[in-house]
């Protein structure tokens, strides 16, 4: 089948087009960065989705199926930039899609749509409401892109849409919030709470994605891997020192001491856990997890091991 | 830490039927290692501080999905801990209830990760749910807040249930337990619930004691399991329907709330008599 995939230079972009090249997909691939040594099968084109060329990709091509990862978060890319990306972008892909007989659209998007709190239950289905606008507001134009996607699901009819609300990566390539997050050697936490994290290999992201492809199934879902494990035990197992500080020293030492910059939000994302059920996607596709948690941890402790380790 | 937690508490844990992950975590985020050292520290509470009597442990099912529903008493927590150890100490093979607890703990620091590090989450109906669906043993007080600020001389009255939990035990078919809980009032004998002091420290209130802080006395407590109850139906039935269900229920462990003040009342002038007469004999 041939598959276009915007996003396809980021790391995970890479790996799911490396897994979906390896099942047999002929893959063309959109990105505003470049990928050099992108594999045979791969036809990289850069340029940005909203562009004239773009367009012309999906005409002269027709790919059967378009894998949407073109989107940024808070971490990537400033508010307005963000907006552009994430809703136009989104928008682009879906119209193109439509007027050029795409079959199926794949749009990834993340499990940080339902936000974190205090009053937040564990295990989110696919029909709770994105908290996240509420929460986490730097989070709001990802969960606006989740939901304009969503509603391709009536207003384009004639057209597979699947909406993946997947969990943060963790593996090799060392990409993504949750990997960011742990890259230093002593990692913030905030006294006197421990959220669980739920993350899953970057193969398992191509392994899914493949899935909901092969399936070719309609609707939202949830996508994770192996069930979540405290943030404790996953700076742990990756290495690191954990340092927890009061919530008030801890917003004070964001972005300095060589600690990461986070937006104020965040800090509920730090206290509380977003924990998602992805039974309806495993049973509507079939899809497992390969990779177990502590080999994920392993894998992404050995690609980036602190200077203490050695 | 290790050399305190006990032998009979680590033999117990592992007797548990929860899916343990590599790192000794559910996948809830319970963990066996915080099990152990809670356990081993309210183990001399359970046993000798307030040598709680359990009656009817084996009516509540060794395995699946059940609903304990009972009666608050004491104006601090010391009810849902003590149902929480008779439910390890005294079933076998032991069982983890799982409570609901007040939305306000998870807003504390430590109160936070400990409730949940233990297995007991935050009263949302979809935590009840999924435990529920999960095989696991869930532990509703239908009183909520109200319940723990029972005063002292309110200590056997039960205050109005909400009736959510029959809903939910309904749509999930478990079967409810009700359970009376005795002498929680007297441990922790409240004569005021300070509402602004509470407010400090974000609690609803804090129990005032004759003695100032609610710290429990050592008073002898009791926990007795009623017959297990199911109703049938979907959840969705009107609410005359399911008000009925909750005064069955209600009903049930108002009346081993009766029986148990009886015997605990009987028991008093027992001791007292044999103090008397023992008094005379000198």
């Amino acid at each position: 089948m041939k598959v276009l995939i915007p996003g396809i230079a980021g790391a995970t972009g890479r790996v799911v087009a490396l897994g979906l090249l390896q099942a047999g997909h002929e893959i063309i691939g959109l990105d505003r960065r470049t990928w050099p040594d992108a594999p045979d099968g791969v036809e990289m084109h850069r340029g940005d989705i909203r562009s004239r060329p773009a367009e012309d990709l999906f005409r002269t091509h027709q790919p059967e199926a378009v894998v949407h990862m073109a989107t940024v978060t808070h971490l990537v890319a400033r508010s307005e930039d963000r907006y552009r990306i994430n809703l136009g972008g989104t928008r682009a892909v879906f119209e193109h899609s439509r007027r050029y007989g795409v079959k199926h659209v794949v749009f990834v998007g993340r499990h940080t749509y339902y936000g974190a709190g205090p009053e937040s239950p564990m295990y989110h289905t696919e029909d709770e409401p994105p908290m996240a606008v509420t929460s986490f507001p730097e989070l709001s134009d990802l969960v606006a892109a989740d939901l304009y996607a969503g509603s391709a699901l009536w207003r384009m009819p004639e057209m597979t849409t699947t909406v993946l609300r997947m969990v943060y990566t963790l593996g090799p390539t060392g990409h993504g919030t949750l990997a960011s997050f742990l890259r230093g050697p002593r990692v913030p936490m905030i006294l006197g709470f421990d959220p669980l994290y739920q993350f899953m290999h970057e193969t398992d992201v191509a392994r899914s994605i493949e899935h909901a492809l092969k399936a070719r199934v309609r609707g939202v879902y949830n996508v994770a891997g192996p069930p979540p494990v405290p943030l404790s035990q996953l700076i742990r197992a990756t290495g690191r020192k954990s340092m927890p500080l009061p919530e008030f020293a801890f917003r004070f030492a964001m972005g300095r001491f060589g600690l990461p910059r986070l937006p104020a939000a965040a800090l509920s994302h730090i206290k509380y856990p977003v924990v998602i059920d992805d039974r309806a996607f495993r049973r509507a596709t079939g899809y497992e997890h390969a990779v177990a948690e502590d080999r994920a941890m392993r894998e992404y402790h050995d690609a980036f091991p602190v200077l203490d380790d050695a | 830490m290790t050399a305190f937690v006990s032998r009979e508490v680590l033999r117990r844990i592992e007797e548990l039927e929860i899916p343990w992950g590599p790192f000794g975590v559910d996948p809830y985020g319970v963990s066996k290692k915080h099990l152990a050292v809670g356990f081993s520290m309210v183990e001399p509470f359970f046993r000798h501080y307030f040598s709680v009597k359990v009656l009817g442990a084996d009516n509540v099912p060794a395995r699946g999905r059940a609903m304990l529903v009972g009666n608050h008493s004491g104006g601090i927590a010391i009810d849902g801990m003590m149902v929480i150890a008779s439910m390890f100490f005294a079933k076998n093979p032991p069982r983890l209830a799982q409570g609901m607890v007040e939305k306000f703990m998870n807003r504390m620091p430590f109160a936070s990760m400990l409730t949940g590090k233990l297995g007991q989450f935050t009263g949302l109906p979809e935590h009840c749910i999924r435990l529920l669906e999960d095989e696991r043993l869930l532990m509703v007080f239908p009183e909520g807040a109200r319940g723990t600020a029972k005063l002292y001389r309110e200590r056997y009255n039960l205050v109005r249930f909400g009736t959510g939990f029959v809903r939910l035990a309904m749509r999930t078919r478990a079967p409810i337990i009700p359970f009376a809980f005795l002498g929680g009032g007297a441990a922790v004998p409240t004569i005021h619930n300070a509402v602004a002091l509470g407010k400090l420290v974000g609690a609803p209130y804090i129990p005032v004691t004759p003695y100032g802080l609610p710290i429990p006395l050592p008073v002898k407590l009791e926990v007795e399991y009623g017959e297990p109850m199911l109703f049938h139906g979907t959840g969705a039935e009107a609410d005359t329907v399911i008000e009925g269900y909750v005064e069955q229920v209600r009903t049930s462990i108002s009346q081993m709330i009766e029986k148990g003040r009886a015997r605990r009342e009987k028991a008093a002038e027992q001791t007292l008599r044999d103090y008397q007469g023992g008094g005379s004999a000198t």
